[in-house]
């Protein structure tokens, strides 16, 4: 069971009425690299790893919900005041038609999210090696978001979701290096 | 050793005299410190918890802030 708290992760503030940047950002929403896919992924591969690196599935995955939140309040923002001309400007007119302002998990062509996005494989190795992939992924979309942006309060954020790509990657990493058995081998010959 | 000269690399594709848009120069990608560090050293030093909670880590050696158009600028 899980435990909410009432407050994102880290605030989330927009400073510039651009609505385009919410159709940059559902791509980390809905997307094969975004928070929802890496969420899913992880707390459903948790089941079938070694008993060592559960926890760390189990924290990173629900680690991603809360970034999942904070995606979503930036779209929110970005798109609550705009009127359907702005969308429609702003080339969200095919988001609009079929989910009015609602939130949605797609991609930022509009793609609706699928489970064939993520994998649980089974062998500890191939599923860490996929998460370590994941972690870069996201990493670079959040790149090339803070690049497609303006929005310099907007962009802080995306840097602190950045960062935890980062921490996330090299905690798989560590993972792989415990489920290797290289971590605590005597290195004395 | 500036930061980004760590947690940068960049290379120079080929431009042709025959291209049509001017050479951008060289392309920038980010190599972040993760990727260095393997399994973390115990005992690193640490942000407050304060400015961790700002930045995204507790620690100083695993901080890479992106800067827009990094991929340009290098």
């Amino acid at each position: 069971m899980w435990v909410y708290e009432k407050k994102l992760q880290y605030p989330v503030k927009v400073s510039t009425c651009n609505p385009q940047l919410a159709k940059f950002l559902v791509e980390q929403y809905g997307g094969a690299d975004g928070e929802l896919a890496a969420a899913l992924r992880y707390l459903n591969q948790r089941y079938t790893i070694p008993d060592k690196v559960v926890g760390l599935l189990n924290d990173i995955g629900t680690e991603e919900f809360a970034h999942l939140e904070m995606i979503a309040a930036m779209v929110y923002k970005l798109t609550k005041d705009a009127t359907p001309e702005q969308l429609k400007q702003a080339g969200l007119a095919d988001h609009y038609v079929n989910h009015g302002e609602a939130l949605f998990y797609s991609n930022a062509a509009e793609v609706p999210f699928t489970a064939t996005y993520i994998q649980a494989k089974g062998d500890p190795i191939a599923d860490l090696y996929e998460d370590i992939a994941a972690e870069e992924k996201a990493r670079a979309t959040y790149q090339w978001i803070i690049d497609m942006s303006d929005d310099v309060d907007l962009n802080d954020s995306l840097r602190f979701l950045r960062e935890r790509e980062i921490v996330h990657s090299l905690r798989f990493r560590e993972a792989v290096e415990i489920l290797k058995e290289e971590r605590d081998r005597k290195k004395v010959f | 050793m500036a930061k980004n000269q760590v947690y940068t690399k960049s290379y120079h594709p080929y431009h042709s005299l025959n291209d049509p848009c001017p050479d951008p120069g060289e392309k920038h990608y980010s190599t972040p410190p993760h990727l260095y560090m393997g399994f973390q050293p115990e005992k690193l030093p640490q942000f407050t918890p304060k400015e961790a909670l700002q930045k995204g880590t507790l620690w100083p050696a695993l901080y890479d802030p992106y800067e827009k158009n990094q991929k340009l600028k290098g």
